[in-house]
């Protein structure tokens, strides 16, 4: 048996690894994504059992109107796209272009929120009306968290992409690819919910 | 001896300890219901497997203490084995046999009890008001009649309307038309119930029956059976509905038909002939 | 040898952390640290549930209810559930072994996240205390631990609010937790060393992640939603509003089948580790084990419509769910008999940490016996919601998780403290524990046959007796916590020093000095390719370099 020598208990303690593996950040990010996910499976089960068994009250209203969703659809899918192109141009460190996409993605994502809130004022019933009703509310009300919550961190990024003094740069992407990743997936799930909840 | 016979002889006699075991522990209540005779032939081969397998791994285990414990001054490891594929494949599909039994065996049980037949409302007809769409909302419990009750003599099924609330059953009787909070059935008759609940989820208990189904706000469930043994037996409810569910019991009069019919007639609010 | 940490960079150290003692009270980043911290904060949670469960067996002696008032029993039941599963299993089998443990078997020098790790803890002692002080401030939730509306609507909001809300931030816990271990498994391996050759605790806790991850959060949204039903009066679960109560079943026990898995396939991990130490043999059958676990993460999530057979589910979603469920038996089955094989032919050592161990393996093959049993439908019908549950399943959490935990304390004792427990106390300590587990949940299963349901405060007065003998089987197992005190508090302090691999153990956390270093190992870990390599002609032939 090799003794091995005891060391100080009390010395100070490395917390260097974390620093130094971006990649399992990421992967992190996905396994958190992933169960964000499983949230979102869960109500869309709920939504789709009650549509199945749950006939509505004779006297209740659930109508929805497929243009501004249409529209939210395409705003999200181009603030992807957009996304995707700050990502790119952070690689090369090209700055101004990086902040002027991440600002053309908040925005699509401030009129997103915009016009979901439009359409809530608009609907012709609110979140207790009936069970339908709190479904819709409780499912899109959950993802506009999601957006609200993306696009505050584009926001922080963008501060931090600013070209002297920005922590964020070719050498330190992980902020701006983490929060990218995590753009795509409520886009992802937008479009899940769009097919689900307007389309079927 | 060589250890393969006494190990064949011990599992014999695990075996047949496991038999005796199912076919004499009485750990059940009486069985009142037709459901409850079918339900006590599954119960004692799942005690007999049950038990088989449980003592087979005490053994096994105890054994294994006491036979290979490290004994003073012994020093060293055991062998090295690790692998053993036949015996690998032995345990696996031993289990597997087991359960393919047991499954279509509770299968074959659940369908004596009536579990797999379309729900039988016929009883409930005279309600008239009832909706296509709120039939098919209808959710049927096991013990819908077992089959061999159901060819003879489903169109005399006895209808009983259930309903549930914090913390009592009403029985009401379409036939005489009013409410009791005793249930009376007449011996051999099946009897078929539509439960509801005015507030939280309840649920119908006879032990003695072995039947249970929850009675569900929002969403009648029905429950069928036919009492076999006269007697006096619990009703208990056995879904947590708030401080005095302990409190929620009555009882169900099972007795012969003439003294039912007696009863029936004595409550009846509007006797008809 | 030497002293250079190889995937470290000198320079970045943390100094907030105190020195001593004090650090366990502290946001520290230490795994071994946070792994005590839940280690001990989940047993002092235990004590408290266990306080709870006394409670209960003081007021089912007898067949009034003239102990604890009506809806106070339905509190102390509640909080008893939530806290033995929320605070004491889960975290304990997962958060305190799991971080003590899994870096060492993957060669790392902490988990993958170590912030996160700290922050995961730390949610748990404010969750649980919030949860206990709703008993003070307004009375507990009384719905149970299912919490099914609409009863859990109608009972007063405050305290059921006060459950959501912590059974939410434990939840986030949990799955801050199993990211970590996801992450620290696949990605933090030691270079050389693969996945096959890992300790089975990492497989275990590998499964346990992916089942925390997936279902996890599916409990979450359910719990919001009952929430908004609770303050918002939204109808999600509220049929006087239009809504479905068995949706809320559903998605409950989508989440809480696949939970008794997240109490038990750890501690399956665990034995796994103690057993081929104290046996002085290789696991038997390291694949099939493998294989099995992930079997059992698979089935796991298929299953979880037994928990509704008197729900009113249509018959074929029964049968399907009897089927899948009773199909668990097969890889779980694999286990247990390659445990035997592995103490068969052995030279097992009969201490403390190897008869928790047994005694786990026999309480357990009973609970899963009677799980199988409660999977047949026609079964499952008479005894759903009756004492017969009760003791199906305190048989597997207490004779399993809780066994498999007490085994682990004595088994990894000496690696945490460098100290070796009283082994008479220890043995006392199992036999007391057994004796009185046995008494107390044995006769539950007749109860339950007989027509005794769960959840009451009041019985038939037929079941005095055998509720009187379950209350002494409490009784000894209460009495039990004292040896096992003591045992510890002493052998803290006085215990014989174990030197740092009292076991000759070949898995990797031994090969270091007892108590390990902060980071670890002085040199570079170890790659231990046969952690089980035990009974070899030449113990060298586990080859355990230290170059990367
Ligand atoms: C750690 C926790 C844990 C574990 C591991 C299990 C494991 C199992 N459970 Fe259990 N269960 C609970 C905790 C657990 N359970 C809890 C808490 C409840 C109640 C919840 C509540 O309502 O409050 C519950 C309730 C519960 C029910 C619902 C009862 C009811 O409310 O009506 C059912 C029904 O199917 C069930 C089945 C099973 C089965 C089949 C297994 C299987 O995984 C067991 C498999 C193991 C073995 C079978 C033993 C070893 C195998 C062999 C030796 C091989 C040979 C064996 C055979 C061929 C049979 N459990
Ligand atoms: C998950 C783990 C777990 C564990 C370990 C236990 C442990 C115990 N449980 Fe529990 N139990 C559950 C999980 C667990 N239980 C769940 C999920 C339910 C269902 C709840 C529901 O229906 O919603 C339940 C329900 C339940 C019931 C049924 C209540 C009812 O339906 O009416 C009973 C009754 O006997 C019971 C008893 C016990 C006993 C005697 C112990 C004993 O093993 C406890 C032993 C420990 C001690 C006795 C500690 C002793 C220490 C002291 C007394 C000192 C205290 C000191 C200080 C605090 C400083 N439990
Ligand atoms: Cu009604 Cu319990
Ligand atoms: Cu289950």
């Amino acid at each position: 048996m090799t003794t091995l020598p005891q060391i100080d208990q009390d010395q100070e303690v490395r917390t260097s690894q974390e620093e130094h593996h971006e990649d399992f950040r990421m992967f992190g990010l996905a396994t958190f994504l992933i169960a964000d996910g499983m949230t979102f499976a869960g109500f869309f089960a709920a939504y789709l059992t009650y549509k199945a068994v749950n006939p509505l009250l004779p006297d209740a209203v659930y109508e929805l109107e497929l243009p501004l969703p249409t529209l939210n659809t395409i705003l999200l899918l181009v603030s992807s796209a957009t996304f995707h192109k700050a990502g790119t141009a952070l690689k090369i460190d090209d700055s101004k272009n990086c902040r002027k996409w991440l600002l053309i993605t908040a925005l699509l994502g401030l009129a997103f929120l915009i016009s979901q809130m439009v359409e809530y004022f608009t609907l012709p019933f609110g979140l207790t009306d009936n069970l339908y009703a709190s479904t819709f509310y409780a499912l899109t009300g959950f993802h506009g968290l999601h957006v609200t919550l993306g696009a505050l961190m584009i926001s922080i990024i963008w501060w931090q992409t600013r070209s002297p003094g920005g922590r964020v740069n070719s050498h330190n992407q992980f902020p701006l690819e983490a929060t990218e990743l995590y753009w795509h997936f409520v886009d992802g799930i937008w479009v899940i919910l769009f097919i689900i909840l307007y389309l079927l | 001896m060589s250890p393969a016979i006494i190990t064949t002889i011990l599992g014999l006699l695990l075996v047949i300890f496991g038999i005796w075991v199912g076919d004499n522990a009485n750990l059940l209540p009486i069985d009142a219901s037709t459901n409850a005779t079918i339900y006590d032939q599954l119960f004692s081969v799942l005690l007999s497997i049950g038990t088989i397998l449980f003592f087979g791994m005490l053994g096994l285990v105890l054994y294994s203490l006491i036979r290979f414990r490290r004994k003073p001054g012994q020093e060293g490891d055991g062998s090295a084995i690790e692998d053993n594929l036949p015996l690998e494949i032995f345990w696996t599909i031993v289990p597997t046999v087991v359960i393919l039994f047991v499954g279509l065996y509770s299968y074959d049980i659940y369908d004596r009890m009536g579990g797999m037949q379309q729900l039988d409302l016929s009883g409930h007809n005279h309600q008239g008001q009832e909706t296509m769409v709120e039939e098919e909302r209808i959710w049927g419990g096991i013990g819908s009649g077992s089959v061999e009750d159901k060819s003879k003599s489903s169109l005399e099924s006895i209808p009983i309307d259930v309903t549930a609330m914090q913390f009592a059953f009403l029985f009401h009787y379409p036939e005489g038309d009013f409410i009791s909070g005793e249930l009376h059935v007449p011996v051999g008759k099946p009897i078929s119930m539509r439960m509801e609940s005015k507030d939280v989820i309840h649920a119908f208990w006879v032990p003695e029956f072995r039947i249970k189904q929850d009675i569900i706000p929002g969403q009648p469930t029905i429950l069928s059976f036919t009492a076999q043994k006269e007697g006096k037996y619990p009703i208990i409810c056995a879904e947590l509905c708030g401080p005095y569910h302990g409190g929620m019991r009555s009882n169900v009069i099972v007795e012969d038909t003439s003294s039912y019919t007696d009863w029936l007639l004595k409550n009846a609010k509007n006797t008809i002939t | 040898m030497t002293i250079s940490l190889d995937n470290s960079k000198e320079g970045e150290t943390k100094s907030l952390q105190p020195k001593g003692w004090l650090r366990y009270f502290s946001f520290s980043l230490d795994h071994k640290v946070i792994g005590l911290q839940y280690l001990v904060c989940g047993f002092i949670f235990y004590l408290i549930g266990g306080l709870l469960a006394s409670a209960i067996r003081i007021e089912l002696t007898s067949p009034l209810s003239d102990f604890l008032p009506r809806d106070v029993y339905n509190q102390v039941l509640t909080l008893h559930g939530t806290i033995m599963i929320f605070l004491w299993i889960v975290p304990v089998v997962n958060g305190a072994f799991g971080n003590y443990l899994i870096p060492f078997y993957v060669g790392a020098r902490d988990m993958a996240f170590p912030r996160l790790n700290a922050v995961a803890f730390w949610l748990i002692p404010p969750s649980g205390l919030l949860l206990i002080s709703s008993y003070f401030i307004t009375g507990a939730a009384q719905s149970g631990w299912t919490a099914y509306p609409p009863l859990s609507i109608t009972t007063p909001a405050a305290g059921q609010m006060i459950w959501i809300l912590s059974v939410l931030l434990l939840g986030g816990s949990s799955i801050f937790g199993g990211i970590n271990f996801i992450a620290t498994i696949l990605k933090l391996r030691r270079p050389g060393l693969k996945l096959m050759q890992l300790p089975m605790y990492c497989w275990a806790m590998l499964g346990t992640s992916i089942l925390i991850v997936l279902s996890t959060p599916v409990l979450a949204g359910t719990l919001v939603l009952l929430s908004f039903d609770i303050v918002a009066h939204t109808g999600f679960f509220n049929p006087s509003l239009g809504g479905n109560v068995v949706v809320y079943q559903h998605l409950f026990w989508f989440y809480s089948h696949p939970a008794v898995y997240i109490m038990v396939l750890p501690a399956f991990g665990l034995v796994s580790e103690i057993l081929p130490v104290h046996c002085r043999k290789p696991l038997f059958g390291y694949t099939t084990m493998v294989y099995s676990i992930m079997a059992i993460v698979v089935l796991g999530f298929v299953v979880w419509a037994h928990h509704m057979f008197t729900s009113g589910t249509p018959p074929w979603m029964r049968l399907f769910f009897t089927i899948a469920t009773s199909f668990i038996a097969v890889p779980t089955g694999i286990k247990f008999f390659n445990w035997v094989a592995t103490l068969w032919g052995g030279r097992i050592s009969l201490n403390s940490a190897v008869l928790f161990s047994c005694g786990f393996i026999v309480n357990f093959v009973l609970g899963g016996i009677t799980g199988v049993a409660l999977a047949q439908v026609p079964f499952d019908v008479h005894v759903h919601d009756t004492y017969f549950v009760v003791a199906h399943f305190h048989y597997i959490v207490y004779g399993g998780s809780v066994f498999v935990i007490f085994s682990s304390i004595y088994h990894w004792y000496p690696k945490v403290t460098g100290r070796m427990l009283n082994e008479d106390l220890g043995r006392f300590h199992f036999a007391l524990t057994f004796i009185g587990f046995n008494l107390c949940f044995a006769p539950q299963h007749w109860l339950g046959l007989n027509g005794m349901p769960r959840r009451v405060a009041e019985y038939d007065p037929q079941f005095t007796f055998v509720n009187q003998l379950s209350s002494v089987g409490a009784l000894i197992m209460a009495i039990s916590i004292l040896p096992f005190l003591w045992n510890i508090i002493q052998s803290t302090f006085r215990g014989p020093v174990s030197g740092n691999n009292p076991w000759n153990a070949l898995t990797p956390e031994w090969l270091t000095s007892s108590p390990p270093p902060i980071e670890n190992w002085i040199g570079p870990p170890p790659l231990v390719k046969e952690p089980y390599g035990y009974g070899r002609n030449n113990k060298d032939s586990n080859e355990i370099t230290t170059d990367t």
